[in-house]
């Protein structure tokens, strides 16, 4: 070999092998996150068969549920669980959109980062905790609300029934709470990725800095923030123990605020370990199904969302 | 009033009412915050560490089997979970493009929007089914299903950030490609996946839903893995449904523990990864 010439030097036999085992591995892991998921699917449609080939369809709009006489309709939890996101959804947008534009745009950054971490970290207060504080601090306070305002309103039903604080209003504010962090946060940083030149155009023409927020910045950020609420939407389908403690688990479909309800997580916590024969065992399986495939589709939408945005994210700014 | 100076009213009553709501945002932190401490600092003595739980009526008692419970549920979770996560993140950080990494991420971002409940389900139907019992390790398995998506995709993050120079420099200098993987992005990261790895433990930590029906509850002392155990959140759950008000004591500290636990965990993560890891993906 001279030198100067350009040689070609091919690897070594050893670290060919070594690093097929090692990419080999690296694939495994992979492959079994995608296994797992699958996992969740099969296990799941193979539990909930009995059950499925039982009632089909007529699981999900069936309006009773009673173990003993083995006929079980999920309605009532899908509507619990439906009614109380969308009740979570309707206090935790409005908030959390207005603080994500506070954060955004008002104040200076080094003052909004530390106060939008506040706000992320009721995202990790545990679940149990919420409904501790839901159970003992929260639904007394609403109780007083509930009182006051069934003294006055109580003749619409939106308000009727008896003001104890637990019920369908008490889970649609503890829920709020849960997933407004995932509103605020991530509309937030949707608000950050508008490119400057977008607002710098609309003061350029005049407009105020509440016009330019309420015109091309919001609306340049519509998907993202958007992406953010179906994110908080999927959390809150499946949110169990804060709402198993304080919506009151009583199987009926009922427009007033006041009364109680039960979501699909909450029947899963409460009767799951004490589900008896195969049937109500299928039953309940069914609904963790149903709860599945909901939350899954949710979040996917979510997904969608935010990534696109992601795309055309990353100025940086101070 | 000229329009002039409506557009300039609404403009500043606007804003201020943003920051209404900003405060507003901020305030449950702060009530959840102030009713923990103050209800459970008050209940948190050396016997909440070390004692039994006491039968009803009695006074005093602890939880003692439900901190090591969670502790043994958590580790056992975490010999699971981290592995396949690391090893995941890994896979993904260095595959970024491709249909089999993009199902990869896919069935990631799918496992952590799974609600808690229903991956309990599926720990029963896997293993509690099949032993014909509760127990610790399908608990475990749970937990373990739950925490697996965070450590994918903190580790995911933090193997990014190494520059990909360093991955090249050691390739040049003849290293194989495992080594230069090994010695370059998994030192070059270790900080940040530890964190990762950390941070994801304090999560299922508070996890109750997925151990109701898996690792159920345990009076007594047990650390076996095949035994039903106590656990702080399912304890939490039980006591705060109860009706009695020393239990209600109990949990209040159970829940000043869990929360110091969590919180404290987020905070030093975010110091250590200086703001690069979010709470919320």
């Amino acid at each position: 070999m001279s030198a100067g010439e350009a040689v070609y030097v091919r690897p070594r036999p050893a670290f060919v092998l070594s690093d097929r085992v090692a990419n080999s591995i690296l694939a495994a892991g992979a492959a079994s996150v995608v296994g797992l998921a699958v996992l969740l699917g099969v296990v799941l449609s193979l539990g909930a068969a009995p059950a499925l080939s039982k009632f089909g369809a007529g699981f999900l709009v069936g309006k009773t549920w009673d173990p003993v006489a083995e006929h079980f309709g999920a309605l009532p939890f899908i509507y619990g669980t439906l009614a109380s996101s969308f009740l979570a959804l309707l206090m935790a947008v409005p908030v959390g959109l207005g603080a994500a534009i506070f954060l955004a745009e008002v104040l200076p950054q080094w003052l909004a980062r530390p106060i939008a971490f506040m706000i992320e970290l009721l995202a990790a207060v545990p679940s149990v905790v919420y409904g501790m504080w839901g159970v003992f601090v929260a639904v007394p306070a609403i109780a007083r609300v509930e009182e006051f305002i069934g003294q006055r309103w109580g003749h619409i039903p939106l308000f009727s029934g008896p003001p104890i604080g637990i019920g369908m209003l008490a889970a649609g504010v503890i829920l709020a709470i849960m997933v407004l962090p995932f509103i605020a946060s991530i509309s937030r940083e949707a608000i950050l990725a508008v490119p400057r030149a977008q607002a710098e155009a609309a003061l350029a023409l005049g407009a105020t800095k509440w016009e330019t927020i309420r015109g091309p910045l919001l609306r340049y950020a519509r998907k993202g923030i958007l992406g953010g609420i179906v994110l908080a939407l999927g959390r809150a389908l499946g949110e169990t123990m804060a709402v198993t403690m304080v919506i009151g688990n009583v199987p009926q479909i009922s427009v007033s605020l006041f009364q109680s309800g039960y979501t699909m997580s909450a029947v899963l916590a409460n009767e799951f370990a004490e589900a008896t024969g195969r049937i109500h065992t299928a039953a309940l399986v069914e609904i963790a199904l149903v709860l599945l495939v909901l939350t899954v589709l949710v979040n996917a939408f979510a997904r969608l969302l935010i990534w696109g945005t992601a795309a055309h994210a990353g100025e940086e700014r101070v | 009033m000229r329009y002039e100076t409506v557009r300039r009213v609404t403009n500043v009553a606007s804003l201020a009412f943003c920051g209404l709501l900003a405060a507003t945002a901020v305030l449950p932190l702060v009530l959840v915050l102030y009713h923990v401490v103050r209800n459970g600092a008050s209940a948190l003595n050396l016997d909440f560490f070390t004692k039994l739980p006491v039968p009803i009526g009695e006074s005093g008692g602890g939880m003692a089997n439900a901190l090591v419970g969670s502790l043994l549920l958590i580790g056992a979770a975490s010999l699971v979970g981290v592995p396949v996560g690391v090893i995941a993140g890994f896979f993904l950080a260095r595959q970024l493009s491709g249909r089999f990494a993009f199902w990869v991420r896919f069935a990631a971002d799918v496992l952590s929007g799974v609600p808690s409940i229903v991956v309990g389900v599926v720990a029963y139907e896997l293993i509690v089914v099949p032993m014909k019992g509760f127990s610790a390790l399908s608990g475990a398995l749970a937990l373990a299903l739950i925490m697996i998506p965070t450590v994918v995709r903190t580790t995911e993050e933090m193997v990014k950030l190494v520059p990909y120079t360093l991955y090249e420099a050691a390739l040049a200098v003849g290293a194989p490609e495992w080594r230069a993987t090994v010695f370059v992005f998994l030192r070059g990261a270790r900080a940040g996946i530890i964190t990762g790895i950390m941070l994801a433990m304090a999560r299922i930590a508070g996890e109750t839903a997925p151990l109701l029906f898996t690792a159920f509850n345990n009076q007594f002392w047990s650390v076996s893995l095949t035994q039903p155990i106590s656990s702080l959140p399912v304890q939490i759950f039980n006591y705060a449904m109860s009706p009695y008000d020393e239990w209600h004591r109990l949990a209040w500290a159970a829940c000043l523990v869990l929360v110091v636990l969590v919180l404290g965990m987020s905070v030093i993560t975010r110091m250590v990864t200086r703001g690069k890891y979010e709470i919320i993906q």
